[in-house]
């Protein structure tokens, strides 16, 4: 039986009153599904003593899309978004990766805000208190050294969040709102710029500030993403391996522009730019290119569980696979879209 | 009040209001406990199961306002309002739901454990197949939605098949029902 630590919980009525609450300083979370957040405070390595429940705001709801810009509040949940019509329309590698986060039940419980705030994680924090305590912990916990990188000088904890290189390579911003002075005022961020790569804080959202929703504009005209995950079980399951590519083609199918995002490193994906190769027509052997380039620029840590180098060597074959849904769909293998 | 008092004040028993099963419930319960051990503990409705208690193994599912989610990784303050069902709603009258009847008949259960999740999960795809305008027996959909549930014993393959089956007496309810409504059956 694994319990919670005893802590208050306030459900707020207003964006100000859980601003104002969570200002309290880091002993108060948000809690939108919780389905990441009570996991780890039930092991024990996240701490809180109160939670701000903020699934009712109204500032968190809903998919619009009548814009240029398509805005997603951080409440709707992954189950929600990933059969929402406009976002399948405009957006399908989007439905498609957050239909693929963990479970049925954790998606119609967890959130899009949730999923861009997941804790990182590593085989050796995600365990219980006492499996952590033989090792006497590491720097994410209580302890003086990291396992993954002994005598490193940070946590490179993974971020595992399905929807991260897919929202980065699609260009969306964050909504994120603070109250100063009294008045509600919010900025946005990229995504792309969200992440810093300190594993134990590696959002860059402060105290007293709140994700609201997220923000994507819609693609233009030969413009089309996909995103790859390898895991090892269809289900439950946070990806080995988590690649998004972008391309923009111009009318002759020549390259105008090409982004590639990349999960599952450490805190921060990364995100290359491909424009090197602007003008040049899609085939197996640029394609080839772009693997080995991405491959070069990517080490995957034996933060999480399989083989680094084996996780290596797959996002080279899942970039190869992505880019495949260019030029010979009926190719591509494995999962993706 | 001092704030050691008002700490403990804030953490103190809150009673809750729902629906549980169609009927109005009213429990107290510390913030700090989950659905799961709400039901478990205070309403001692034990089909509901705690296996991991973390959000792996969907012993624990229930449907909340309709949809299968893990009681064990649900605040109990949060389900304030809503409408939860658990295996011990889904027979009526005493009667075994076709899910319990299809599970019995096919040996889908062998311990048991995770049967009750199971069932919660597949009772909300069977209301979805209903609503649906040419719905279908799929099993790769059903292995879908039965993805959040594990089960240590069976291998899975009866238990997809007792949904199959179940799934299969919904869809041809709903066409008859359908044809019915069509139909004046000849009544003046
Ligand atoms: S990366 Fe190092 S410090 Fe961070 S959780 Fe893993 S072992 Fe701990
Ligand atoms: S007991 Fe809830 S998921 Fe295992
Ligand atoms: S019947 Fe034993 S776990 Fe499924």
């Amino acid at each position: 039986m694994l319990r919670l630590p005893e802590l208050e919980v306030i459900i707020a009525t207003s964006l100000t009153e859980a601003l104002t609450r969570l200002a309290a300083g880091p002993a108060a979370r948000p809690i939108l599904g919780g389905t990441d957040l009570v996991a780890n405070l039930k092991t024990g390595h996240t701490k809180a003593q109160t939670l701000v429940a903020i699934g009712q705001l109204p500032e968190l709801q809903g998919v619009d899309a009548s814009g240029d810009v398509v805005r997603i509040g951080a409440a709707v949940h992954q189950a929600e978004l990933a059969r929402d019509p406009d976002i399948l329309e405009l957006f399908p590698a989007l439905a498609y990766a957050v239909g693929r986060i963990a479970s049925p039940q954790i998606r119609n419980a967890g959130t899009l805000g949730g999923n861009l705030c997941l804790d990182t994680r590593c085989r050796f924090i995600n365990q219980s208190d006492l499996w952590r305590e033989a090792l006497g912990g590491c720097l994410k916990s209580h302890g003086k050294e990291c396992h993954v990188i002994p005598g490193g000088g940070g946590c490179v904890a993974a971020l595992s969040a399905d929807s991260v290189p897919i929202l980065m390579v699609l260009g969306a911003e964050a909504e994120i709102a603070r109250v100063q002075d009294g008045a509600l005022v919010t900025r946005r961020t990229p995504i792309a710029d969200l992440y810093d790569s300190d594993g134990r804080r590696h959002v860059r959202i402060a105290d007293g500030e709140l994700l609201v929703a997220v923000h994507v504009p819609k693609l233009p005209h030969g413009a089309r993403a996909v995103y790859r995950k390898w895991a090892v079980r269809q289900s439950i399951d946070f990806p080995l391996v988590s690649v998004a590519v972008r391309l923009d083609l111009d009318d002759a199918g020549k390259l105008k522009q090409g982004k590639v995002a990349i999960g599952v490193l450490g805190p921060r994906p990364r995100l290359l730019a491909l424009d090197r190769w602007a003008g040049r027509t899609l085939d197996e052997d640029l394609a080839k290119q772009v693997a080995q380039y991405v491959f070069d620029r990517s080490h995957p840590l034996p933060n999480v569980l399989y083989d680094h180098e084996y996780r290596r060597e797959r996002l080279r074959v899942e970039v190869l696979r992505a880019l495949r849904t260019w030029y010979a769909p009926a190719a591509v293998g494995g999962a993706g879209r | 009040m001092t704030a050691a008092e008002n700490r403990s004040a804030a953490r103190a028993a809150q009673l809750l209001h729902f629906q549980l099963n169609g009927e109005a419930v009213a429990v107290a319960a510390p913030p700090h406990w989950t659905l799961l051990e709400v039901l478990r503990y205070q309403l001692n409705l034990t089909g509901t199961k705690q296996g991991c208690d973390k959000g792996d193994c969907g012993a624990c599912t229930v449907r909340l306002d309709g949809a299968p989610v893990l009681s064990c990784m649900t605040l109990a303050a949060l389900v304030q309002g809503r409408a939860v069902e658990t295996v011990e709603g889904l027979g009526v009258g005493g009667e075994p739901h076709p899910l319990q009847r299809a599970f019995a008949e096919l040996g889908a259960a062998q311990c048991g454990f995770c049967t009750p999740g199971m069932l919660m999960s597949a009772a909300a795809y069977l209301d979805d197949l209903a609503t649906r305008e040419a719905p279908a027996v799929d099993t790769g959909e059903i292995s879908a939605v039965l993805g959040g549930n594990l089960c240590r014993c069976t291998g899975y393959t009866k238990i997809v098949q007792a949904v199959a089956v179940a799934a299969g007496e919904v869809i041809e309810r709903t066409q008859l029902l359908a044809e019915m409504s069509n139909d004046d059956g000849g009544m003046p």
